[in-house]
């Protein structure tokens, strides 16, 4: 030390120790946040000592502070002198563990699991179980969730006796009197069963996996769907029909639809869980009965998984089993009476093409399909179009064409523009699947039309969208079709559709080449600089600013220049500004 | 008559809360009382938009003879008027209701609404303070950074208990119509808000969306007919809750069914006896509150002039009726032109359900036993005597006053009504609002 002259390297930790009492919220948070530097500068001994009693003690605090002081404090083994001493981090985060917001006892729930890591099997049994234990049997519901999160980190490494003593704990908060605490414990049933012995997961967690999964509250019950699926993967083959397909089968029926909508949510997960037997068994007759639900929630949450469930089916059986048993099922749902459903359906009900095969698409799907393409809904019309790579693989676009348009004209005059919106951002891929010489005949004029919207946002999605146009097809194709009808927009009388042309040059030049940009483009460009609307004037030398490299040089000298130049002493100050700017970028002084 | 001698109660005057001056602000007007679960604190709300909190006094739980004491615990400012402007309209800070949350930990939590917006508050105790800044003393002045030899930590020192109330979450811009009801479902982390026309379903951690599970408005507003005036969840089924209309019909919802509960599962609606029906009868049969008893069991409704008990199994009419002030029922033309038809008194359970209660006028509340049926009319009322003695029950006559306990129906006073009431969950003690005074009476219990 500097004996009784002050230590000028003492005072910004002083700054940061002395905010942490600060009146703004902010300022105490930035301190947290610079917890790691306080504490190096006071030594283990003293962070051990002094800073963590404070700190344990400040449970009164915002609870956005609370929550970084929770994640500094998982990674402070190191600070307090290494894992010898990380047992000195328990009682702040014990603290943190017990306070009422979830966020806040969330993360400090995850720092205790971080450092439980770093505790010898000795520690871990004399203090870190200990105040497993306290928290378990604590007063109030917010310490008995967050024991729920620190049984599996522990389990493994203790002895028997204390494993009993463990899993006693997690039998008595799985039957709390709060639903918050069952809630807590159904959440983390499965990653508790990870880490038991077996013998111990058929007598104890099954058990506990029933009683949950037929609780009076409806958010236990779901939860428990949830640990029902981790559960399953753990166990045998041979003992699942007994232990755990009861209790499915009844989530799968529950009075509430929240539980059967969870068991929909899963149900892919489940499939590989249960495997193949089961799964032919059991789960397609429980699938069929979610697609035919009553609440539509359920029916779209089943709906999703159509694609999914279908690809994992037994391969010797796939097709028997979807044609017989999930075909009927997705014939109802095309027609639901909630659009949700529909749309839920038409996401995935393309990727049945390639498990079924061209045939089965051909005389099944494809009334589907196109009974999709003409519905009401135009999110179910756009979720078929934009999945439509999956039935080109199996029997080509060309089944589909002569329904495709109709449904592509009618979503591109939607009254709504976010409709219209939509469809534009899937031209490209039509026009790639659908070819070249449909494009022209069919499509062509409607992307030419969206370039005179009166929405600015269609506009520039037809503008976007020629620009891909051009590189899928080349720019030979450019020059003989949308060149000539873009370059026409600059006569026309209203000035945003004339603004429209500057952007579309904008877009094209690069993907049309030189020769194109140089000969055609640059030409009407130049024109424009004499239009009496100033926006399209600054927006000629915006463009001639991003076609200029595109262009012959000798171009940029003869033609582009005079123009800048004469565009630089423009009445409109915008004009002139641009005018300088393009000048200067194009180095044309 | 009770049981007991003439003219007397079981019930005695335990604390009057307020100012007893007849010249009453509006701001200070109670609008909600409430006992939370464990029954130590009771806050009330006030139309100024404030909350005060009592807490029982420690020292006499262990007596069960002496008086129940409350005193003030803690008092903020829950809401305060605001203006909306694309609306042009005054919210005003009034509180409606308050429903305390279960209690998660040292700290208390409640629900308080106005019109528009749910907060949920936290009332919680600090008793340590922080001392040992490293570069001002205690009192504020800065030491010179030059003086600093080593680094201080602070260290936590006892102080005096102070109770602070903060907000935890503010649940707005969900409510197109005036919130009547909230409710907290018993899986503890959801509740239900109602306005005239909706039932809203929250989580508690999310401030920015709630989920409309009804939704009564007709497309064209001209065909509306009828407005939801309460509603409450289950106190033990977290599926289950109930909505009350301004046409005297209660429907039961189940959330299982279906994610929207327009479709009611029951409908508890007794028919009209056409021999009374009158130009008051619709309004006089609006329901203005709906309890649940702690058991789950059975429903409570409040209508202008009754109390009606349902079992949740019967629909078609309630298992009891109990006449709060029918007398009243010849004077529906003055109240109708008064306003006071459109009073809406809450109603109340013991905790084991054995009696009910509900305000009345002339600052009566009325008190009844479900077995034997007897029923006892008391006046809060600073003339009742000192704490302690017991009320005496009084009488309503529709003829000529005789005895000194009997009040004539002409001379009752409309102005002072008791529309809020809170029963202990555990004692037998009562809390209601007069216009701005919290009354707390006390059964005797020898």
């Amino acid at each position: 030390m500097a004996g009784a002259e002050g230590d000028d390297s003492l005072y910004p930790i002083a700054v940061l120790i002395d905010e942490l009492r600060n009146e703004d919220v902010q300022l105490r948070l930035n301190s947290i946040k610079k917890l790691s530097t306080i504490a190096l500068a006071l030594g283990v001994e003293r962070t051990r000592t002094e800073l963590l009693p404070f700190l344990t003690d400040t449970i009164y605090d915002e609870d956005e502070v609370l929550l970084a002081l929770a994640e500094q404090l998982g990674s402070f083994t190191v600070l307090v002198g290494g894992p010898e001493f990380v047992h000195c981090l328990l009682p702040p985060l014990e603290s943190l563990a017990t306070v009422e917001e979830t966020v806040v006892r969330d993360k400090a729930v995850d720092s205790l699991r971080k450092i439980s890591q770093e505790h010898s099997p000795v520690d871990l049994e004399v203090h870190f179980v200990p105040l497993v234990k306290r928290l378990a049997s604590g007063d109030w519901f917010t310490s008995r969730t967050s024991a729920c999160g620190l049984f599996s980190v522990c389990y493994p490494r203790v002895s028997s006796t204390v494993k009993a003593e463990i899993r006693q704990h997690f039998r008595t908060l799985c039957s709390d009197d709060t639903p918050m605490v069952r809630r807590a414990a159904a959440s983390k049933l499965g990653e508790f069963a990870k880490v038991l012995e077996l013998d111990y997961v058929k007598s104890d967690i099954i058990p506990l996996f029933t009683a949950l999964a037929s609780d009076e509250q409806d958010s236990v019950r779901l939860l428990a769907v949830e640990a029902g699926v981790s559960i399953a993967t753990l166990l045998p083959q041979e003992d699942l029909e007994a232990l755990v397909m009861p209790t499915l089968r009844q989530a799968a029926e529950d009075k509430s639809w929240r539980v059967r909508y969870m068991v929909a949510d899963k149900f892919s997960e489940l499939q590989k869980a249960v495997g193949p037997e089961i799964t032919k068994n059991d789960l397609v007759p429980a699938f069929q009965n979610l697609l035919k639900d009553c609440e539509a929630e359920v029916r779209a949450a089943a709906a999703n998984k159509v694609k999914v469930f279908c690809e994992n089916l037994p391969e010797d059986s796939r097709e028997t089993i979807i044609m017989t048993h999930i075909l009927p099922c997705v014939k109802e749902l095309v027609s639901d009476t909630n659009q949700h459903v529909k749309s839920a359906l038409a996401s995935v009900i393309m990727g049945l093409s390639t498990i079924l095969g061209k045939d089965n698409t051909v005389e099944h799907l494809l009334p589907l399909f196109l009974a999709q393409l003409k519905d009401e809904c135009p999110e179910v019309r756009l979720n078929i179009i934009s999945n439509l790579d999956c039935v080109n693989e199996v029997i080509g676009i060309r089944q589909l064409s002569q329904s495709l348009l109709p449904a592509i004209v009618e979503l591109a005059e939607d009254a709504k523009w976010r409709v219209r919106l939509a469809i534009i951002e899937y031209m490209p891929l039509l026009a790639g699947q659908l070819g070249v010489e449909f494009f022209d005949e069919k499509l062509n004029s409607l992307c030419m039309a969206w370039l005179i919207d009166h929405v600015y946002a269609i506009r520039e999605a037809a503008t976007c969208n020629l620009m891909k146009l051009v590189e899928k097809f080349g720019a030979e194709w450019a020059q003989n079709t949308i060149v000539p009808k873009v370059l026409g927009m600059a006569n026309d009388s209203n000035y945003l559709h004339r603004m429209t042309t500057l952007f579309c040059i904008n877009a094209l030049s690069e993907a049309c080449g030189q020769e194109i940009t140089t000969k055609h483009m640059l030409p009407v460009v130049l024109k424009m600089s004499t239009d009496q609307v100033a926006n399209v004037r600054f927006n000629v030398a915006k463009s001639l600013q991003k076609i200029g490299p595109v262009l012959e040089s000798s171009a940029l000298q003869a033609e582009v220049k005079p123009v800048l130049e004469k565009l630089s002493t423009d009445q409109d100050m915008d004009v002139k500004y641009f005018a300088l700017e393009a000048i200067s970028v194009l180095a044309l002084a | 008559m009770d049981g007991h001698g003439d003219g007397q109660s079981r019930w005695c005057l335990s604390q009057v809360k307020g100012a007893v001056d007849d010249d009453v602000a509006e701001a200070d007007i109670i609008s909600a009382v409430e006992f939370n679960h464990s029954g130590e604190l009771l806050a009330t709300g006030d139309r100024g938009g404030r909350i005060v909190i009592f807490q029982q006094e420690q020292e006499n739980k262990s007596l069960p003879q002496c008086r129940a004491e409350y005193n003030v615990y803690s008092t903020f400012q829950s809401h305060e008027p605001e203006f909306d402007y694309l609306k042009s309209l005054e919210i005003e800070e009034k509180i409606n209701k308050i429903r305390w949350l279960p209690q998660k930990n040292a700290a208390h939590f409640l629900l308080s609404t106005n019109d528009k917006t749910i907060k949920l508050w936290k009332i919680s105790e600090r008793d340590k303070r922080p001392e040992g800044y490293n570069l001002k003393e205690e009192d504020g002045r800065y030491r010179h950074p030059s003086s600093l030899t080593t680094l201080r930590v602070p260290v936590f020192q006892p102080m005096d208990l102070m109770v602070e109330a903060s907000p935890r979450r503010v649940y707005a811009n969900a409510h197109t119509y005036h919130i009547n009801s909230i409710s907290v479902n018993s899986d503890n982390e959801t509740y239900l808000s109602a306005d005239d026309l909706r039932v809203n379903l929250w989580h508690l951690d999310y401030t920015d969306r709630s989920f409309n599970i009804v939704d009564i408005k007709p497309a064209n507003m001209e065909e509306l007919t009828e407005v939801i005036t309460a509603s409450e969840f289950h106190p033990l089924q977290c599926n289950t809750f109930v909505y009350g209309s301004s046409k005297g019909s209660v429907r039961l919802c189940d959330m299982r069914a279906s994610a929207l509960c327009d479709q009611h599962s029951k409908l508890f609606e007794e028919p009209e006896d056409p021999s009374t029906r009158s130009f008051f009868s619709e309004i006089i049969s609006s329901i203005s509150d709906v309890k649940f008893s702690h058991s789950g069991r059975y429903m409570m409704t409040r209508d202008y002039l009754t109390l009606k008990i349902w079992d949740l199994h019967m629909e078609s009419h309630p298992v009891e009726t109990y006449q709060v002030h029918g007398y009243l029922r010849s004077k529906l033309c003055s109240l109708y032109e008064n306003d006071c038809i459109f009073d809406k008194f809450e109603c109340c359970w013991r905790g084991d359900d054995s009696e009910v209660m509900t305000g009345s006028y002339n600052n009566f509340f009325r008190m009844f036993e479900r077995e034997g049926q007897r029923d006892v009319t008391l006046e809060a009322s600073w003339e009742n005597g000192s704490p302690g003695c017991p009320l005496k029950s009084w009488r309503v006559s529709t003829g000529s006053r005789r005895k000194r306990n009997e009040i004539g129906v002409d001379c009752l006073d409309f102005s002072r009504k008791i529309l809020y009431t809170s029963w202990h969950p555990q004692e037998n003690i009562v809390a209601l609002a007069t216009v701005n005074n919290l009354y707390l009476f006390q059964e005797k219990l020898n």
